[in-house]
């Protein structure tokens, strides 16, 4: 809507085909009426190839702006022209036409999304990937209705644009402690168990297709090997999707999607190693150890490079004070940077974006100011979630379009193996990994595991990306790969919820941590160290804490601006708390208004570096006046009463000057 | 040194402390030859001093209050069987394990894990977590660059947010409601290699 005002007035100025990416400033207009009428114009221009005789005054007035463009040159040099009269409306649609096109897309999928909630009872029942892909499907259907090609998700549009705002939201937002917890067990899904499926997919694909009467024979074992390692690999968007909106307690959650987000790097070797040799024919043991030597190179090549970008994100983060508008962008840039880094070298993009991320979270949440931090946090879902959006529907869409060649057998055992390897992968899989856990995973954990695993856009992709002439199946292998994935996504997706709470799986806790359980679990981290010194036992704990006393003593001091460097994890966690808190009281008291600028004197990130600095004794305390003081006081006193008593204590100890 | 380990320890030894701990032979024998290492004094029994030479154990904040809570109280040496008992605690719970005395529970239950660490906070006994107690226990964790009152703002805020009795202090069964949500079981186990 508007920013596709603010789009066509920008597309004038630049001759460039910009992606829609973040609009700075957008204007409202009268939203609704422009609404209609550009859905209208999309329909027309799809349906009806006949040129729209309706247009929206925005679009005319960049129209008139780009003819005056051309008017001149053509004036200049015919003056012997027959003179038309002044064209006051016209219509130039191939200008503007790749970004209008986008912006339609995206503003379908977002009305999509929109039109899904306010229906009562659907989101409950179906989710939401489910619905997106139907409607690519009517979509796709319309369009080649009117006799048009429908747009194939271009592997290049997919990898490059639509893929890394997800990943990134993923990677930013990755719940640290429960991932380190279990990365042992998350590292053996991902390689162990893609390694297992793609092995046992191909292999037996292959096996079958040696039987006579299939008419498959010509299907060589090292494509059925790709065609496997495709397949295999469970997929961080889908799993998203559909376990975002199940609920699921944080062990499982971060089991499958810490596993969907590593095995990039399996997949990623897997995959050019059988499109390389699928050429040659045969695959000898020294390109085996290649390929093990290149998943090493590929995987800890990719952290390093994220790693790297964190670093220097956390870095630049900290000369931010005076620029507070541009921070989200640094956050933004560098992580996209890293992704495209990595895939220079064809490392594992995936997990360089975690990784940057993962790394560049604490430093730069210690350095950004509040709003930049909300402004953060919002793109990130906002672009993630038309991501999202946008690759089912197209998912949904190319389905419609690509070219088919469907076989029974084939396509059948696929899905039967599919599914038939990963329950076995999981149970066998969690047999080893049970002796080293120390919380047991249970048959319904394994369960849950196994049934999460859905298959998406990336496996999609991929095989589109094969190339026809060297993979003469091609098509066949399309085709399977789409069922695999409609089968999952619908199937299981849909399945899942109802089986969740069949099997009363532990739900996800929706309450904050409270001021107890933040003090007394680094307690327990403390004492856990302790314990372990004393045994001798270099485990976990100690290894953490040699982690965190080196993030202490050096790092930290380089990636955090001013103060902030020395303030204990607690000391923040309670800023951040009470902070919260006061936000959310002045929220809550309606038509209070507390002066805006109390919750900033609350924290210590907004102390002015320029002041001169008090000893640092005092400088914990925030500074208040004693007027700010009593409108704070009067203020909350309208409000809850046990909040007062809380607050009197804070007020005793710290805002009395 | 697990000849000579072995030697020193009795198998009838190894037996109770196994039915007391339910740790395995082979974690006995190792934690054993753990133990003889820290006894410079070869006296079968370890100090305060033992424990501190231990380097880590230095700049852990809870350092002292761990080595305390080994010994018993009053004394000042600890032989094998204590320190096996403490170390029980920490044990990962396991689901099959047989219950044998039906009366008490097994020394890495939940309950007990939690009380070894109330213990830690609650150093008069009183079976209370007071203001005090706590105060000490946050500037150990925090380190001396922050204020007392800021300290004590957070004091304040962690009763208040458990008390429900009104004491003004945490009480044993108020300190496992709170940590209800928290995984103890994970958090308190260390894996002892078999």
């Amino acid at each position: 809507m508007s920013r596709l005002v603010f789009f066509t007035q920008t597309y004038s100025s630049m001759p460039c085909r910009a992606l829609p990416r973040m609009a700075a400033g957008l204007n409202s207009v009268s939203e609704r009426g422009l609404l209609l009428l550009l859905v209208m114009m999309f329909l027309a221009s799809t349906v009806l190839p006949i040129g729209a005789a309706s247009s929206p005054e925005m679009t005319t007035r960049n129209v008139k702006g780009g003819h005056d463009l051309h008017q001149e040159p053509h004036g200049s040099g015919h003056h012997n022209y027959t003179k038309k009269a002044f064209p006051v409306l016209s219509l130039d649609y191939s200008h503007v036409r790749i970004p209008f096109e986008i912006s339609l897309w995206v503003l379908l999928a977002s009305l999509m999304k929109l039109g899904f909630h306010l229906i009562p009872r659907l989101s409950s029942i179906v989710p939401e990937s489910c619905l997106l892909i139907v409607v690519g499907l009517l979509v796709g259907g319309l369009i080649k209705v009117v006799g048009e090609d429908p747009p194939v998700l271009d592997s290049q549009l997919f990898f490059l644009c639509l893929l890394p705002p997800i990943i990134l939201d993923a990677g930013y937002f990755l719940p640290i402690r429960p991932f380190t917890e279990n990365v042992g067990t998350i590292l053996m899904f991902a390689v162990v168990g893609t390694l297992w499926n793609a092995f046992f997919v191909g292999g037996l694909l292959y096996a079958v297709c040696q039987i006579e009467g299939t008419n498959l024979a010509n299907v060589d074992l090292l494509a059925c090997l790709l065609f496997g390692s495709i397949i295999s690999a469970v997929d961080p968007v889908a799993v998203l999707a559909v376990f975002e909106e199940i609920h699921i307690n944080e062990l499982l959650h971060i089991l499958v999607f810490g596993e969907s987000l590593l095995n990039d790097a399996v997949t990623v070797v897997l995959y050019h190693l059988f499109e390389e040799y699928a050429g040659v024919g045969s695959v000898s043991v020294a390109d085996v150890c290649l390929g093990v030597i290149s998943f090493l190179v590929v995987a800890l090549g990719g952290i390093l490079v994220g790693t790297i970008y964190g670093v220097l994100a956390a870095f630049t983060s900290r000369f931010t004070s005076h620029t507070r508008v541009i921070e989200p962008l640094f956050v933004f840039v560098y992580s996209y940077m890293a992704y495209l880094s990595a895939e220079v070298f064809h490392l594992s993009g995936i997990m360089a974006l975690i990784a940057c991320g993962a790394v560049m979270r604490p430093y730069v949440e210690a350095n950004i100011s509040h709003k930049s931090h909300t402004t953060i946090k919002y793109f990130l879902k906002m672009w993630s979630s038309v991501s999202e959006t946008l690759i089912f529907i197209f998912l949904g869409v190319s389905t419609v379009a690509g070219p088919h060649s469907w076989d029974w057998t084939f396509v059948t055992v696929t899905v039967i193996l599919c599914l038939v390897a990963r329950v076995l992968g999981v149970v066998g899989l969690t047999y080893i990994i049970n002796k080293f856990r120390i919380v047991k995973l249970t048959t319904k954990d394994q369960f849950i595991v196994a049934y999460g695993g859905l298959r998406g856009a990336i496996a999609f992709s991929l095989g589109y990306l094969l190339d026809r002439v060297q993979f003469p199946k091609r098509d066949l292998f399309l085709t399977a790969i789409i069922t695999v994935i409609f089968f999952t996504v619908f199937v299981q997706g849909m399945t899942i919820r109802p089986l969740v709470d069949l099997l009363a799986v532990k739900k996800k806790q929706e309450t904050k941590r409270s001021i107890n359980e933040e003090i007394h679990t680094q307690f327990l981290d403390h004492l856990l160290t302790g314990i372990e010194d004393i045994c001798g036992h270099y485990g976990h704990h100690h290894w953490k804490d040699k982690l965190n006393r080196f993030n202490k003593k050096y790092v930290k001091k380089c990636l955090i601006a001013g103060e902030r460097s020395k303030e204990p994890q607690l000391i923040a966690f309670y800023h951040k708390m009470e902070m919260k808190q006061a936000i959310e009281l002045v929220e809550s008291g309606g038509g209070v208004k507390l002066p805006s600028a109390v919750p900033s004197t609350v924290s210590m990130q907004n102390i002015q570096p320029k002041k001169s600095p008090p000893p640092a004794y005092e400088r914990a305390l925030p500074q208040i006046s004693q007027g700010r003081e009593e409108e704070i006081r009067n203020i909350l006193r309208t409000n809850l009463q046990k909040t007062r008593q809380r607050l009197r204590s804070y007020n005793r100890h710290t805002l009395v000057a | 040194m697990g000849s000579r380990a072995s030697t020193l320890l009795r198998e009838e030894e190894i037996e109770e402390i196994k039915k007391e701990t339910g740790f395995s032979h082979s974690q006995i024998t190792r934690l054993y030859s753990r133990f003889t290492s820290l006894d410079k004094g070869e006296n079968g029994t370890l100090s305060r001093e033992d424990f501190q030479r231990i380097p880590e154990l230095a700049i852990n904040p809870l350092g002292d209050r761990i080595i305390n809570a080994f010994f018993p109280e009053g004394e000042d040496q600890v032989n094998f069987r204590g320190f096996m008992r403490t170390l029980a605690h920490f044990r990962p719970i396991e689901d099959n394990e047989k219950n044998k005395d039906p009366n008490s529970e097994p020394l890495n239950s939940r309950t007990n894990k939690l009380l070894f660490a109330f213990r830690l906070y609650d150093l008069d006994r009183d079976d209370k977590i007071s203001r005090d107690e706590l105060l000490q226990v946050l500037r150990m964790m925090v380190g001396v660059n922050i204020s007392d009152e800021q300290l004590g703002s957070i004091a304040d805020r962690t009763i208040q947010e458990a008390d429900q009795n009104g004491d003004n202090s945490i009480s044993f069964n108020e300190f496992i409601k709170v940590l209800e949500k928290v995984d103890v079981e994970q958090k308190m186990s260390i894996r002892f290699l078999h």
